[in-house]
């Protein structure tokens, strides 16, 4: 096919089939300099995003929603055009018609949109009430029309939690790039082939499915155009030059968060694709370096307002307002060459033009191989801004290519060629408080799972209780996947991604994406019992509530074999379990363990544990240690973590660290290469992740008196990062108590 | 051999080139004032390890090592005062091709076992305590005349130095001293670099701990002023 926008592009097997990465390696220029390059923001930027910033104020002064069109079932194309400054903007698109107006998604549950519409003062139009109450099911009212008691029981006691049953399940991510390389025009074309080599003649209750999704797929593009279109854009052709290709991406992405509240909706692998734009526009000499930082800058913007509803309790879980709209940059092609372009900088840089900031979710992924001048670029940025995270792509190229993108925090997934379904994670120290008392919740003593025996001697023997936790274990795990399986059929029934999955391949692999939660208090609980003695204390019903320990043993987070392998083993049991469940779409069990700002609740919802933990204080965040239970520095910690089988826990290892800027060095260019070589030494331990922090406590205890004073303040998370200040209280000291790294 | 440790670091960042994974010995005879580790100082107790217990958990830490241009330092206490068995450990850490930094005091007069030791050191890190003889005396409880005897052995060996003084306002930033001291550095050939370590009592509830004395409470924290006037006089940039 011979198109002119596609004018000086190298050819391949891309312009004939759907095939990104094809385009990608034949056309683009790795960039193996420093960030020297890089432009200052243009006058309009810093126009624009001063009036970004105000609305940020108002938002926050309204009480954290500024507005809700709550009278619109949002598709993605039922608002009117929405600008912030129209002769300012380079980069166009909102969700709704205003900025940081939130858009009401009631097929993911009319009542969660209910519940979050009157926290903010608002109520949902009659006509909407009317329609999701009486004619139309939601995802939420057909999960909870199956749900078993088993489920529930598990699910009310926290034992399972964070499962998406009342809202958009996310982690998905449409291959956006499509609609800039192709337009969409040849998508469409493309999936109705698609549709017609599923004239199958035998027709199944699968290919049924397969058609009607291929059918709304086509829609949904054909709906993206509608939507372009009232912002006076024609994406039915590809883009023609760097501009065109950012906003056609982009309205890809906006076309999607405004059909979908996922929990989270990441954005993919732009930036260098992005760059074979830039390149060739720059070589023409139709932009300057400003002007690419400018588009960048506005696009990014963009970025940073998507919001959306969501209820105090989800707040309570996930607090910040995250979307992670992530975006994964750099990584090394499978041919040796770096996919680090001068756009990977330019996204980067936005940390600087505009400020630091949670979103987008910018994530490097890290190879030992990568340019000199990129990872100290990053190095630099973390320090500076701790707004990045960092995964290992020596490490996830070998499992999915070079082509895949993180959604979320640390899930990785070929673009455009596979999806998972979410599944949030179970409580394993609960459930191991469970095997000890044979079912009975510890802080009501109700009867939660099926009856099992309880451990009745005085000091827990390891053995025993890792018998009994096994058993525990398989329970868990049968009742957990059942409710993923519904959660997933009742979300492609009510709630499916039809634009997202329209930029996919027909053939998608998927993943079921299991997790866990609490992996080093039942460490340092197993060990415990292993190295020192354990004693029970039990209530007059007979129920374990408290746990006495006598003497000293390894703990979780300092490099011991002893407690570490511990750990190991229990991801390689759990993940065994989830295997042996029959899953929806045949889709492939993986575990992460992460569990975002979510260990405060659970450590709240979770009694005594036999490591020595009080009941309510929380757990480690992902794979996190305890806090302060980590005394050897922060590498013997690193090399715990380093220790966690990625191959059993595919969905992603998440690890916080922080750090005191002395800490890592005696000035800048020392703390910038010190840093760098960590990383290396880390991802060069086939770990997976790390969120790096660098701050003073004291400057965290400073702005949590004095929020005004740190507008953009920005720290990173378990597998996110967050506007320090938007935190709740118990999260912050949380994060404050949390370990940081400092030389006395 | 088996030495006695008060606790280890896996990631040192500055005392050393590169990442140092840094043993803290147990026991000193100094007495300075400003320690931050007063709980180093009782030489009856520590944690009892042996070189191959100590070389094979270092081993876990190569990687970085390698990424940062790093090694160990056996810092301390005093570690002049586990010798023999801190020779042992270097010798197995030079063969397998580490970088090696003693932080001192060189407070112990050189002895053969000294200078055993000394040939499997890379980098020594020197403190000095006080070039004022008296006011060493007042500071640390021992006179300097080991402390520059050591710095001029190291220099004559050509080993290479770190020098560092500790900055405490009122007891060692007496612009005079630094000027003597700065006299003192350039007689030496040996040295790489100067550090001026500023004071801080992030130590001081290690004291309260233990319920002995802190005589400095009154004492301030040198500010980025007092730095950079000690800084000019050691001409450090």
């Amino acid at each position: 096919m011979e198109v002119e926008q596609w004018q000086d592009f190298n050819l391949g097997t891309w312009q004939d089939e759907i095939d990104v990465r094809d385009f990608i390696q034949k056309n683009y220029t790795p960039y193996e300099g420093a960030a020297t390059f890089l432009a200052m923001p243009t006058k309009r930027t810093e126009k624009l995003w001063n009036q970004v910033l105000d609305l940020y104020k108002k938002e926050k002064k309204a009480g954290g929603v500024l507005e809700i069109s709550n009278d619109i079932s949002s598709t993605i194309s039922s608002h009117d055009a929405g600008y912030i400054d129209k002769s300012l903007e380079q980069i166009v698109g909102l969700q709704t018609d205003k900025p940081l107006k939130r858009a009401i998604m009631p097929n993911g549950g009319i009542r969660i949109v209910e519940k979050s519409c009157e926290s903010y003062n608002s109520k949902v139009s009659d006509k909407i009430e009317d329609i999701f109450h009486n004619y139309r099911r939601t995802h939420n009212d057909g999960v909870f029309a199956v749900y078993t008691p088993e489920i529930r029981a598990a699910r009310s006691s926290h034992l399972i939690t964070g499962l998406p049953d009342g809202y958009g399940r996310g982690r998905i991510i449409g291959d956006y790039r499509r609609i800039a390389l192709y337009g969409v025009d040849f998508l469409i074309e493309k999936k109705k082939e698609d549709l017609k080599s599923l004239e199958l003649s035998s027709i199944t209750e699968e290919s049924i499915r397969c058609r009607e999704e291929h059918y709304d797929q086509i829609s949904a593009l054909e709906e993206l155009k509608i939507m372009a279109n009232k912002y006076g854009f024609d994406i039915s052709k590809p883009a023609s030059n760097a501009k065109e290709a950012v906003q056609w991406t982009y309205f890809g992405y906006l076309g999607s968060i405004k059909e979908q509240n996922g929990a989270a909706m990441s954005l993919g692998r732009t930036s260098t694709f992005l760059d074979i734009y830039f390149e060739r526009d720059l070589k023409h000499g139709l932009i300057t370096e400003e002007d690419a930082q400018e588009i960048m800058d506005h696009f990014v913007m963009k970025l940073r307002m998507v919001r959306f509803l969501r209820t105090p309790e989800y707040n309570e879980l996930f607090s910040g307002d995250p979307v992670w709209v992530t975006e994964s940059i750099g990584g090394m092609g499978t041919d040796g060459r770096p996919l680090v372009t001068k756009n990977s900088f330019r996204i980067l840089h936005t940390l600087e033009t505009l400020g630091p900031a949670p979103e987008p979710n910018l994530t490097v992924l890290w190879s030992t191989r990568l340019p000199k001048g990129f990872k100290d670029y990053c190095s630099k940025l973390s320090i500076t801004t701790s707004s990045i995270q960092y995964e290992n792509d020596d490490l996830m190229r070998d499992y999915w290519g070079d082509d895949y993108g993180i959604a979320c925090c640390v899930s990785a997934m070929r673009i455009g060629k596979q999806m998972q379904f979410f599944g949030a994670r179970a409580n394993l120290a609960k459930t191991l408080l469970y095997a000890i008392n044979g079912g009975r919740d510890e802080k009501t003593g109700t009867q939660v799972t099926d009856k099992l025996v309880p451990v009745t001697s005085e000091y827990l023997d390891f053995d025993e209780v890792w018998e009994k936790f096994d058993k525990m274990c398989d329970w868990v795990a049968r009742v957990y996947v059942n409710a993923l399986n519904i959660i997933h059929y009742m979300h492609d029934k009510y709630a499916y991604e039809k634009l997202e999955m329209a930029l996919h391949d027909k053939e998608v692999y998927r993943t079921m994406a299991t997790g866990i939660a609490g992996l080093s208090i039942v460490a340092d609980s197993f060990s415990a019992m292993k190295y020192a003695k354990v004693k029970v204390i039990r209530d007059e019903t007979g129920l374990a509530v408290d746990y006495e320990i006598e003497g000293d043993y390894p703990k979780y987070g300092n490099d011991d074999d002893r407690v570490d392998k511990i750990a190991v083993d229990i991801i390689k049991m759990f993940i065994k379990k989830i295997k042996k469940q029959p899953t929806y779409r045949h889709s492939s069990p993986t575990m992460s363990i992460l569990t975002i700002t979510s260990n405060v609740v659970y450590g709240k919802k979770t009694g005594n544990t036999p490591d020595g933990r009080r009941d309510g204080t929380p757990f480690g965040p992902g794979a996190n240690p305890i806090h302060g239970r980590d005394t050897h520095g922060a590498l013997a910690v690193l090399n715990t973590i380093a220790k966690l089988p990625y191959k059993y826990a595919q969905d992603g290892i998440s690890y916080t660290f922080a750090i005191t800027p002395n800490t890592l060095g005696k000035d800048e260019r020392s703390r910038v290469t010190t840093l760098t070589a960590m990383l290396d030494g880390y991802f060069s331990k086939f770990s997976h992740h790390i969120n790096v922090n660098v701050f003073d406590r004291k400057l965290l205890e400073d702005a949590m008196e004095h929020p005004e004073k740190y507008p953009q303040l920005t720290i990173r998370v378990s597998g996110y990062a967050v506007n320090f200040t938007k935190l709740t209280r118990e999260q912050q000291l949380d994060v404050i108590n949390r370990t940081i790294h400092e030389k006395i | 051999m088996i030495g006695k440790i008060h606790s280890i670091e896996t990631f040192g960042t500055v005392d050393g080139p590169g990442i140092r994974y840094i043993i803290f010995m147990q026991g000193c005879i100094s007495k300075c004032k400003y320690c931050h580790n007063r709980d180093t100082w009782d030489q009856t107790c520590g944690i009892e390890k042996t070189t191959s217990e100590l070389i094979k958990n270092i081993k876990n830490y190569k990687a970085y090592m390698d990424s940062s241009g790093g090694g160990v330092t056996v810092s301390g206490g005093e570690p002049l005062l586990q010798a023999e068995f801190i020779t042992e450990l270097f010798k197995k850490l030079k063969e397998l091709g580490y970088n090696t930094c003693l932080d001192t005091s060189g407070c112990l007069p050189i002895s053969d076992k000294i200078k055993e030791l000394l040939k499997y050191t890379d980098t020594v890190l020197l403190d000095i305590k006080h070039i004022d003889n008296e006011k060493a005396l007042k500071l640390t409880g021992l006179s300097n005349k080991n402390n520059l005897d050591f710095a001029k052995y190291l220099s004559k060996q050509n080993i290479p130095v770190w020098i560092r003084q500790v900055l405490v306002p009122g007891y060692t930033d007496d612009p005079n001293d630094l000027k003597k001291l700065k006299a003192f550095i350039d007689t030496l050939s040996n040295v790489q670099r100067v550090e001026i370590l500023p004071y801080h009592d992030l130590g001081k509830s290690k004291w309260e701990k233990l319920g002995v004395d802190y005589e400095l409470n009154d004492i301030r924290i040198p500010t980025d002023d007092d730095i950079q006037k000690a800084k000019d006089i050691l001409n450090i940039n």
